[in-house]
């Protein structure tokens, strides 16, 4: 495990300052620091985002008062609920209750750290970065079970449950898919995932297997929506229902955690699927000299958060577009479909590795 | 209990139709023009409402202020909420016509009764909206601007 994306502050601090140690504890306070700033700097963008999103599907416009075409209204909509009081109902197991929020709060950020936004972009080189995330992602389940159990409430433990039964259902084809890219890539670092797509844009995991890539990225689509509890998959916070699911007793600061994970999340899942088949930082080359030098004059870390921000304008579609199936369907989707398909696309995968057909 | 032949045949029509219903939100997404929210305050002076809008009524007028209403009072007694008055008055000649049509706007629906049960057709429903005010007695209105008239 390394510590060590190089960074310019602590290799000063441990060269020239008397206590080089201090390295380590400035290296970790900026590590917290990067996190904190993509993850938390993101979620106004994309509450803005989405509103927006959501409101021209609609034929609508959306925020348009506060600043410039509104962009001002998700400031004074965190501000309004930072500052709102929080309080717990009678009668909920008040240490769990305000546990859960943190915890959902910590999964996201340990996602994020992992995850490379540049070629010096990242906090920490995990070599079995993959397997790391499908352990996270265990906690975030964790949280909402939590939370619904700890709520008091018939909804919210309803809701838990269901999200329960449906996150688990999903993580199993999500490793799948992940497994098969780690099989064609041949390495779980995310990393070295990214550096056997480097090249055109016909190096991507979504191009390079012929049929067999695009089958992967719209299967992972799939099963990250549902990962993530969004719509058309938020069975958990199905308004008509369950009133909001696992979070109807949280106010305030309780619930800006809850909706900030929702957020980070997307990034997260986002930022993994553009990783895993659309080449993660590498800029988008297309084979003719010219063009592509312009194309490479733009920082890595542009061409990563274009990526995710493409994969997060997906997710809103998806959201605002289709219906959410009845929780039945919804396994039935998962166990009869997805699981078998992706099963089959690992063989398959298995195949063009054993065969030599993949790179 | 769901058969080998639907499974296979849900799996081709279900992302076709999926398909389907990202091509409608994506020809949204792209196309601003389709967009109906009115920013109403800003654009009041473009603001057109349509034509089945139904503000207070009105007596219609022509350009000599002269209106096609002979104080039937059917009007009168259509109105559910008896918003209406039609006060009739005798001319030089002796005729019955319209002395004053007393209008009631804060006990009104508009509902537009009067509007289709007038056989002369000289009502219709007006297209403002801002009627808003402190002072009760505004709303008490003769919509005829002559007295006598006819």
């Amino acid at each position: 495990m390394t510590f060590g994306i190089p960074n310019f502050i602590g290799d000063m601090v441990r060269e020239y300052s008397p206590w080089p140690e201090l390295a380590l504890g400035i290296n970790v306070i900026l590590a917290v620091i990067a996190v904190l700033a993509v993850g938390i700097g993101s979620a106004p963008i994309l509450i803005y985002m989405e509103r927006k999103v959501c409101a021209h599907i609609q034929c609508r416009l959306g925020p348009m008062r506060l600043g410039w075409h509104g962009v001002l209204q998700t400031v004074a909509d965190v501000t309004k609920l930072l500052f709102k009081e929080v309080y717990s109902p009678k009668g909920v197991d008040t240490i769990m209750y305000y546990l859960a929020p943190m915890i959902s709060l910590t999964a996201p950020f340990f996602t994020l750290a992992l995850i490379p936004f540049g070629e010096q972009w990242q906090v920490i080189d995990l070599d079995f970065a993959v397997p790391a995330i499908i352990a996270i992602n265990g906690l975030g389940l964790f949280a909402i079970l939590l939370g619904g159990w700890a709520s008091n409430n018939k909804y919210s433990l309803l809701s838990a449950l269901r999200s329960g039964a449906q996150m688990i259902s999903y993580e199993v084809s999500f490793a799948v898919i992940m497994l098969f890219v780690v099989m064609i890539s041949g390495s779980a670092s995310l990393n070295d995932i990214i550096a056997t797509q480097s090249g055109t844009v016909f190096d991507w995991w979504i191009f390079k297997l012929p049929v067999l890539g695009f089958v992967g990225f719209l299967m992972f689509m799939c099963i990250s929506t549902a990962e993530l509890n969004r719509a058309p998959f938020d069975i958990a916070e199905a308004e008509q229902e369950l009133t909001a699911g696992f979070h109807t007793e949280y106010t305030g600061t309780a619930f800006a955690m809850f909706y900030l994970t929702e957020y980070i999340n997307i990034i997260g899942a986002s930022a993994l699927g553009s990783i895993f088949f659309l080449g993660g930082w590498q800029a988008p080359l297309i084979g003719i000299e010219s063009v592509d030098n312009i194309l490479l004059a733009v920082p890595d870390l542009v061409w990563m958060f274009a990526k995710i921000y493409f994969l997060i304008w997906l997710y809103m579609m998806f959201r605002w577009t289709w219906l959410r199936p009845r929780i039945d369907q919804l396994m039935s989707f998962e166990w009869k479909f997805l699981l078998p398909l992706s099963l089959i696309l690992l063989a398959l995968g298995a195949v063009f590795t054993a065969m030599g057909w993949v790179l | 209990m769901m058969t080998a032949s639907k499974y296979f045949h849900a799996m081709i029509t279900g992302p076709i139709s999926l398909l389907k219903g990202m091509t409608v939100t994506l020809r949204y997404f792209f196309n601003p023009g389709r967009i109906v929210t009115e920013q109403y305050p800003e654009n009041k002076a473009t603001l057109k409402m349509h034509d089945r809008f139904r503000g207070r009524v009105e007596l219609i007028h022509n350009e000599e202020n002269l209106h096609a209403c002979t104080a039937c009072g059917i009007c009168e007694k259509t109105c559910p909420n008896n918003s209406i008055n039609v006060l009739s008055t005798k001319n030089i000649a002796g005729k019955k016509v319209l002395g004053k049509y007393l209008y009631r706007m804060d006990t009104c629906t508009q509902c537009g009764f009067c509007v289709e049960s007038c056989p002369f057709g000289c009502l219709r429903m007006a297209h403002d909206f801002e009627m808003s005010s402190a002072d009760k007695q505004t709303f008490n209105m003769t919509l005829n601007k002559t007295e006598g008239q006819g």
